[in-house]
């Protein structure tokens, strides 16, 4: 016996790929250039953002009856902020490092339309198990580009993954450095999670035709 | 049975194939091919693309030749000491400064046109379309506007990123937004700014000997002006160097007199815009007219860190750094430049016009050409449609105003609507 039926399975599996929030509806794009020059950044922020979505999620189906449509912004962003306040809160207390690089782009989560997005479009007209795979599927799916970003990010501007190098210690020259490698001072920089987010992008589109859009 | 004849049958037999493209490339760069338009009409004209791309490589070869003689020049000068008594014969053209610059300069060149060429070639199988002849100018630009020293394999790099990201995602040759030449300068320069910039990359092996005893400095003209050594600057180079380009800088860009040369050849062959070379001598100019004018007003101290860029004559900004080569054979770029008249001499204005804004704003990096040309190139398209819309609209006005006489054959509502209008 499967453990969700097909259709539910396809909340999940849909925005990892051929739905995904980053490459195919563009939203969430800030904190992917912001965050993603090093992988452990890139990881606390999916995490955080499975978090907000899978629950905020949850609770905005829960009162999707009760609430006036009129003020029902004012109410997602009540949801959103309870919950990232959390999430600031629990990273301040047990990663504090963390939470400084990261810096405003916590609070940040508020804003993300991902998450507005699938508030809007999905919690209020479904069921909350519906809703929670949704959430979790949509969080994966833009936690999955901040994963890969952030890996090519940091593994060429930097040479390091989680901040353990791997390709040898750039002032000491070993590793690849012996032979005249050098970190690409580009990829530490904004513009270039663009271009990767970009390329992936390109690569997912030649892949698979149905996404390209008429001109 | 000749050459020429396999090599057509061969054609024949890769017709329809993935190979087919890289063929033909290499086919009609040595050959004709053997077949005529039978379909309607076309303008018979020689000036194709290969032509074009020829006649900008060959106003390139002084430089490219011109590079190679100073990048010896440059490292001799400075480990043996810059000779007193300088004449061309015995201090430039010399098999020393040939040898050193064709093993330094001549790798640049070969690295540059085969990674490029092999990454048209790729996209040319994979899209089944004809290998575009888009990187010939491309790949003698590129080793041309980088330090001697750029190693390879960065220069490799930023070649395959520029093309690639530059060109092929937007659809190849013709279609690019930015110049794929200078996309590839911006990447080595964000990407490693330790081999791009400062005091040490511009003469052969100066960052290998930095910190040792034997160092070597070869700091460019526009370096020294940003850290405020005017006099020590002018110790080292008068005007006539600075002109014909006995100066530190990258390796085909410093000779100001091969450039106006080779600039006037692509004006007269009419391959390259004189509207907009024209303008962007005229915008920088300009700019260096307003900075001069800020230094003679007294409202900028002297310590100030501008002082000293800003106070360069502004006529003296054409002949140092890149701003000339960059004017004759970047900003001309047909694909990326603006395609009206008008659109022309606002886009080459506003090219000399932040160069030198860039370049005295800006004095960790005192170069801003490559910025200001891609720059304009982003706004280039934006600017044509002004120009178009505007055209539209004087035309638009002139028909609202003219009176439209009827003709014979309109009857009498014509005849009433004209005299309405």
């Amino acid at each position: 016996m499967a453990l969700l039926s097909k259709k539910d399975a396809n909340l999940i599996l849909d925005p990892l790929a051929d739905n995904n929030p980053i490459t195919i509806q563009v939203l969430g794009i800030c904190s992917a250039l912001a965050i993603t020059a090093e992988l452990q950044a890139s990881v606390v922020m999916a995490i955080s953002v499975v978090f907000v979505l899978g629950i905020g999620n949850v609770v905005i189906s829960l009162m999707r009856n009760i609430i006036p449509s009129k003020v029902r912004i004012i109410v997602q962003l009540i949801v959103v902020a309870t919950l990232v306040i959390i999430v600031d809160q629990v990273l301040k207390a047990f990663a504090y490092e963390l939470s400084k690089t990261l810096g405003a782009f916590v609070g940040l989560i508020i804003t993300n339309c991902i998450i507005m997005g699938r508030f809007e479009a999905f919690a209020l007209g479904n069921g909350p198990w519906k809703s929670f795979l949704d959430g979790i599927g949509n969080a994966l799916g833009y936690g999955v580009i901040l994963i890969i970003v952030g890996f090519f990010r940091e593994l060429l501007g930097s040479g390091t993954l989680f901040g353990i190098p791997v390709l040898g210690d750039p002032i000491a020259k070993t590793g690849l450095y012996s032979i005249g490698y050098e970190n690409n001072g580009f990829m530490i920089i904004p513009p270039a999670a663009l271009i990767v987010v970009g390329i992936i992008i390109w690569i997912q589109r030649s892949r698979n035709k149905a996404l390209i859009e008429e001109a | 049975m000749g050459m020429k004849e396999k090599l057509h049958q061969l054609k024949l037999k890769y017709q329809g194939k993935k190979m087919a493209p890289a063929f033909n490339a290499i086919h009609t760069f040595l050959y004709a091919p053997n077949e005529t338009t039978h379909s309607g009409s076309h303008v018979r004209a020689v000036d194709d693309l290969k032509r074009t791309m020829n006649t900008v490589i060959m106003a390139l070869v002084p430089c490219l030749l011109f590079g190679i003689f100073n990048a010896g020049y440059q490292h001799y000068s400075a480990v043996n000491g810059f000779p007193a008594d300088f004449s061309i014969m015995e201090h430039f053209i010399t098999w020393d400064n040939f040898w050193l610059g064709a093993i330094t300069v001549l790798p640049l060149v070969v690295v540059s046109y085969g990674v490029g060429l092999l990454i048209e070639f790729i996209f040319a199988v994979i899209k089944g379309h004809e290998v575009e002849e888009g990187y010939l100018v491309t790949g003698m630009l590129v080793p041309l506007i980088v330090p001697v020293d750029t190693p390879l394999w960065m220069l490799a790099v930023a070649v395959a990123f520029g093309v690639v990201i530059g060109k092929e995602v937007f659809g190849g040759t013709g279609m690019n937004i930015l110049n794929p030449a200078l996309t590839i300068r911006a990447f080595l320069f964000f990407a490693y700014p330790t081999w791009m910039s400062g005091d040490k990359v511009w003469v052969h092996e100066g960052v290998q000997r930095a910190g040792t005893a034997d160092a070597i400095s070869g700091e460019t003209i526009l370096g020294y002006l940003a850290q405020g050594n005017s006099e020590a600057m002018y110790a080292k180079y008068d005007l006539s160097e600075m002109f014909f380009g006995f100066i530190p800088g990258s390796v085909g860009e410093t000779s100001t007199f091969l450039i106006l040369l080779g600039g006037l050849f692509l004006v007269f062959t009419k391959i390259a815009s004189w509207r907009i070379m024209v303008s962007a001598v005229a915008g920088s100019l300009v700019m260096g007219l307003i900075f001069n004018g800020i230094v003679d007003a007294g409202w900028i101290p002297e310590y100030s860190k501008f002082y000293g860029l800003m106070q360069f004559d502004f006529w003296k900004h054409l002949i140092v750094g890149g701003l000339a080569f960059g004017i004759v054979y970047m900003a001309t770029d047909p694909v990326t430049g603006s395609q009206t008249n008008k659109g022309k001499w606002i886009y080459g204005f506003l090219i000399g016009f932040i160069s030198v804004m860039i370049r005295v704003f800006n004095p960790g990096y005192p170069e801003g050409v490559f910025l200001a040309i891609l720059l304009m190139n982003v706004f280039a398209p934006t600017i044509d449609h002004y120009v178009v819309q505007g055209n539209v609209r004087r035309r638009m006005k002139r028909l609202k105003n003219a009176t439209i006489l009827p003709k014979p054959s309109d009857g009498k509502t014509a005849e009433l609507k004209a005299e309405t209008v």
